[in-house]
């Protein structure tokens, strides 16, 4: 049944990625099928209409797909649900009276714009150096015509599930990067249409990765156990392979 | 081919074959040091059979540079990622149940190990392939094993010192063997948990092993012939 439930937000403030910033707490009443999005939604229009400048956070779809909400909710990139971004988490997942801390994504892949917004570009960067195939554009081929095994399309499929949120990275205590790099060069790598470009790939996406400064990952699971969509690491398996393998044939 | 030793992954290569070898040494050793619970003769004969022999010294070398390689590049790794996290750091971080904490902690296991092993350098090889190649004399010879492991393993604190480098070895070995064999590729979806529990036995067994070892002498069951 909903409720109301009044909670304490401990927000990090900050004016500009170059400004130094703070928490700052507010309160507000919400009910337990509101969803956080939403709770702070009513929380910045209260702030607006005092004439206070609004809390910035990055949303857009809200239905757990383009992987624009982030927020480090009480310890955990998206809040404490698993396998759920934050515009999948509701209220009811606290209780009454609580204080949450909500933090920006911290790694210095990720600077902060503006309070609790940062600038996920250097993943962007990242699929702009390998993270697509190379084809002619006309009609269509039959689908028929290059078969692949249907474990191989399952696999390809959850790995391409990934939404590029960052958590994996917000969620690693080294800032690596490699799910997100593995997800999305085991997506093609699993494909007979991905491997021509394979070995080019993997080398191309691992030296930008590397060149916009993420961490070297030591397999500590953190990201698997905090990423929404449940990318496993046997994609950064795979990516150690498929990099390693095309490294040595140089 | 070259550059490889420059990207994250090359970085970890070096870890993952450095903390293999190790591994394997650690096998090596305690493999001899049963010879030791079994016949204290048998395995002075070890000892004596190594000795300063050019293939004991070339081993040692070996072993010494893969050592080195692993801390250095421990040390490499940790700064780089502590920078890669950044400057200002989470307020609040929640311990997730599915990450293993030795994960999060090799440097500071890997430098209780390293504590461990100094001590260990100066009560046996400093008195027995060292005292040969400087011809230093002691009470007990340099191809004393057995009384060697008698003297030291009669004194409590000695022991208890021990079991301490062990115990975070054997962290350290739960999460590295498999993270070892993950480094270089060998995973995937079916043997990612097979992977994590034969290295929890793998850790578990040298861990024992050595153990036992320790524990035997001190309580001067071992050697249990001669
Ligand atoms: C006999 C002793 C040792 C053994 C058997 C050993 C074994 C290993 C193994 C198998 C790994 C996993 C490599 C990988 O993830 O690819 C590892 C990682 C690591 N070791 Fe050791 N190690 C030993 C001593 C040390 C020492 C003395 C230090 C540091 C002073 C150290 C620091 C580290 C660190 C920081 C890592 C994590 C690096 C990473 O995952 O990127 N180790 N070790
Ligand atoms: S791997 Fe998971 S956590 Fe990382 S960007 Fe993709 S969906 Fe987000
Ligand atoms: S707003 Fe699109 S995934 Fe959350």
């Amino acid at each position: 049944m909903e409720k109301n439930i009044t909670v304490t937000l401990r927000v990090w403030r900050q004016k500009d990625a170059k400004s130094k910033g703070g928490f700052k707490e507010y309160q507000v009443t919400s009910t337990t099928d509101t969803s956080f999005l939403e709770t702070l939604d009513i929380l910045n229009e209260d702030l607006v209409s005092k004439g206070e400048e609004p809390i910035a956070f990055d949303h857009d779809c809200r239905e757990g797909i383009c992987g624009m909400c982030s927020l480090y909710i009480n310890g955990h990139p998206h809040g404490p649900a698993t396998k759920a971004t934050t515009c999948q988490l509701y209220m009811r997942r606290f209780k009454d009276g609580e204080t949450i801390t909500v933090e920006p994504w911290r790694s210095a892949g990720f600077p902060v714009i503006k309070d609790c917004m940062v600038d996920r570009g250097a993943y962007d960067k990242i699929m702009q150096a390998g993270g697509f195939i190379s084809v002619r554009t006309g009609s269509a081929e039959d689908a028929n015509n290059i078969l692949i095994p249907k474990e191989k399309a399952d696999e390809a499929m959850d790995a391409a599930t990934c939404i590029g949120c960052g958590a994996c990275a917000a969620a690693c205590k080294n800032g690596s990067a490699m799910l997100f790099v593995s997800a999305k060069v085991s997506q093609l790598a699993l494909l007979p249409q991905g491997r021509v470009e394979a070995a080019r790939r993997a080398k191309a996406m691992v030296a930008k990765m590397d060149e916009l400064g993420f961490g070297n990952c030591t397999n500590t699971r953190a990201c698997e156990a905090e990423c929404p969509k449940g990318i496993s690491i046997a994609n950064i398996a795979r990516l150690n392979r498929e990099f390693l393998k095309a490294k040595l044939k140089d | 081919m070259s550059s490889i030793f420059q990207s994250s992954i090359g970085r970890k290569l070096i870890m993952s074959i450095t903390g293999m070898c190790l591994v394997l040494f650690l096998i090596f050793h305690l493999s001899m040091n049963f010879v030791a619970a079994f016949s204290g003769s048998a395995y002075n004969a070890v000892c004596g059979f190594l000795g300063t022999n050019w293939y004991a010294l070339a081993g040692t070398a070996v072993l010494a540079l893969g050592f080195l390689l692993h801390i250095i590049y421990a040390f490499i790794l940790t700064v780089r990622n502590r920078k890669a996290r950044g400057s200002v750091r989470y307020a609040v971080e929640a311990r997730n149940s599915k990450v293993e904490w030795s994960s999060q902690n090799m440097l500071v296991l890997g430098i209780i190990v390293l504590a461990g092993l100094g001590l260990h350098l100066a009560h046996f090889w400093y008195h027995m392939m060292w005292a040969e190649l400087a011809g230093n004399e002691y009470e007990i010879g340099a191809t004393d094993g057995t009384g060697w492991l008698q003297y030291y393993f009669s004194q409590i604190p000695v022991v208890i010192c021990y079991l301490v480098w062990f115990v975070a070895l054997w962290l350290h070995i739960t999460h590295g063997f498999w993270s070892a064999l993950q480094t270089i590729g060998a995973n995937n979806l079916v043997w990612i948990d097979r992977l994590q529990k034969i290295s929890a036995w793998v850790a578990g067994i040298i861990f024992a092993g050595f153990a036992v070892i320790v524990i035997g002498f001190a309580l001067k069951v071992f050697p249990l012939f001669d």
